[in-house]
């Protein structure tokens, strides 16, 4: 135990298995949900509002009656979804637009990278309340507005890499025989981004589902009866003095969430970069 | 360094300008009326065609766009649909509300993390590094609007110790000062851990360490001001995010702040308002992050001569 808490290869094995084992269980929860929640997300039950634990009902029951856990277990599909899909849509376009920077170079990069800045002088999840707000609450203008702020990070991450990588033999090889630009991008550039974009991909999921969560939180994510945990948490914050653990079990769920995948990007970063050491 | 700050306000000016247009379009953009959506579903036609009058809605685009860019350089960013009050007066009212906890939350934050970073990297590879950065990685994994109502829970709910909300004297600082500084401290510390085992590898720490100088002196003295340099960038670029207003923690303790005016001018649907704040915000974030490059290129000479 002493070896695993002390050495850098114990520990980060240590970590890579609590990250995948954590993400895992959420993953299958959310796939799983209607065969292991005990009850229907929706079913109210007003007599019993408020209820704590009990047979049942393991993690009590919220304003309406309805089960905590059951709740929990179908937020993990709208958290996880919306990192997903957030991250896929960011990861494509920020991937394309920051190959096409950093290789065309020039004016194409100066103007590309000048509207990633003006993307990135709104601070945290201000974009996406200002897009949310227009748009209105929805699951796909969640998706949206996260992506809307999500994509500049990996655009960034592409044109800084690929400006390495087209000076390198095989993307001047693919030049010489007479490739074209998209194709040497999309052939010879993008699969070797692959494994920067994994790593800042998995710190992206996390962070998507804290926006997504945070969204809610404020009213402008998912809407009332959908199960999600930032409406959760916002709904047990009126209730904390009487009903606590409205409050406590889905801000646990979230940051268990979040702790997982992070606990997963920090083993990828140390795994395919053996350079970084753990960089924060 | 004169050269180096005209250059960084130039290459700035079209970055601000981009932030302006985009505040704007986002507005334009509502799929439907402005005007319709901020009067509710049963407003006369009268009362919206007033308000589409009011707020200049009835102009071609172009000429409200550049009525616009000409209210931002002037600070009459319009006013309120429902208090009616100036958007740059409510706005100036909330900022010493927001500066406040921004200076409090970074305090904490850095007195936190430096030691609990040094202190890492100096144990590098131990349990005591293991645990610090577990702690830390605890920290970046725990939002705000987990650990602000879990503290209100035990802090001001069951320990009854300090006020749940609001801004009345110091001590309604504690609460949101430490749901922020304790999210910064976990980023920083892992920073400065890092960092700092880079600048413990260069050969004048070796150097130091020849001479005889003791290993607190190598650390503090010699390594930790070569480090400290990363790490005053991200304090500054965290700072300026603060100053910007916390949306979320500003609205879980009622903080009186720039965030929790957005958020409620967003709820009510006050565009005029909300777009003030907006703006704002994403602005003085622009301005902040030029006085750190600022601040950075003095203290280190290579970045004005890059």
């Amino acid at each position: 135990m002493k070896r695993i808490l002390t050495t850098r290869n114990g520990a980060a094995g240590l970590t890579l298995a609590l990250g995948a084992a954590v993400t895992l269980t959420f993953i299958m929860a959310a796939i799983f949900a209607p065969w292991i929640a005990p009850c229907s997300p929706f079913e109210q039950d007003l007599y019993n509002g408020l209820a704590g634990p009990g047979p049942g009902h393991w993690l009590g029951q919220d304003r309406l009656g309805r089960d905590i856990l059951s709740r929990i277990i179908y937020g993990s599909r709208i958290s996880l979804t919306v990192g997903f899909v957030t991250v896929g849509i960011s990861v494509t376009v920020g991937a394309l637009v920051g190959t096409t920077a950093g290789y065309l170079g020039g004016k194409v990069d100066e103007v590309i990278m000048r509207v990633c800045d003006i993307f990135l002088a709104f601070p945290g999840i201000l974009l996406a309340i200002a897009v949310m707000a227009v748009l209105g609450p929805s699951f796909t203008n969640v998706v949206v507005a996260l992506s809307i702020m999500g994509w500049t990070g990996f655009a960034r991450l592409a044109r800084g890499q690929t400006l390495s990588l087209r000076e390198r033999e095989f993307v001047t090889a693919a030049v010489a025989m007479g490739a074209p630009p998209a194709r040497i991008i999309l052939r010879h550039i993008i699969p070797n981004l692959a494994a920067p974009l994994t790593v800042e991909a998995t710190f992206a999921v996390a962070a998507a589902v804290v926006g997504e969560a945070g969204l809610s939180f404020l009213g402008l994510g998912a809407q009332p009866p959908t199960p999600s945990w930032g409406a959760m948490l916002a709904e047990g914050r009126q209730f904390i003095l009487v009903a606590p653990s409205l409050t406590v079990w889905p801000g646990l769920a979230i940051m268990l969430t979040v702790l997982g995948i992070n606990f997963l990007g920090d083993s990828l970063r140390d795994r395919l970069d053996p350079k970084s050491d753990r960089k924060p | 360094m004169r050269a180096y700050i005209i250059r960084r306000l130039i290459t700035t000016i079209p970055v601000a300008l981009g932030v302006v247009t985009l505040v704007f379009f986002i507005i334009h953009l509502t799929p439907g009326d402005p005007a319709q959506i901020m009067l509710g579903e049963t407003a006369a036609a009268a009362d919206i065609s007033q308000l589409r009058a009011n707020l200049g809605l009835d102009k071609p685009i172009p000429v409200q766009y550049l009525s616009f860019i000409k209210g931002v350089l002037t600070f009459d960013l319009g006013a309120s649909i429902y208090t009616r009050k100036s958007v740059a007066e409510s706005i100036f009212e909330v900022y010493p509300a927001t500066i406040s906890l921004a200076l409090c939350s970074m305090a904490l934050a850095i007195t936190l993390a430096i030691p609990l970073g040094a202190l890492a990297a100096y144990r590098k590879d131990t349990a005591i590094d293991r645990g610090a950065m577990l702690a830390s990685l605890l920290g970046v994994s725990t939002p705000t609007f987990c650990a602000g109502p879990l503290l209100i829970l035990v802090f001001a709910a069951n320990l009854g110790w300090l006020p749940a909300s609001g801004r009345e004297g110091l001590a309604s600082l504690a609460l949101p000062s430490i749901t922020l500084g304790m999210a910064m401290a976990a980023i920083l510390s892992r920073l400065t851990r890092s960092t700092l085992i880079e600048a413990l590898g260069e050969d004048y720490i070796t150097a130091a360490r020849a001479r005889g100088a003791s290993g607190f002196t190598v650390l503090f003295k010699h390594a930790l001001s070569n480090a400290l340099l990363p790490v005053v960038t991200v304090a500054g670029l965290q700072l300026g995010g603060l100053l910007a207003g916390t949306v979320i923690t500003e609205t879980i303790f009622a903080w009186p702040g720039l965030g929790r005016l957005t958020v409620e001018a967003i709820n009510a649907r006050d565009y005029p308002l909300a777009q003030g704040c907006v703006l704002t915000i994403s602005l003085s974030y622009l301005l902040v992050n030029i006085l750190v490059d600022m601040l950075y290129a003095a203290i280190d000479p290579r970045i004005r001569y890059q």
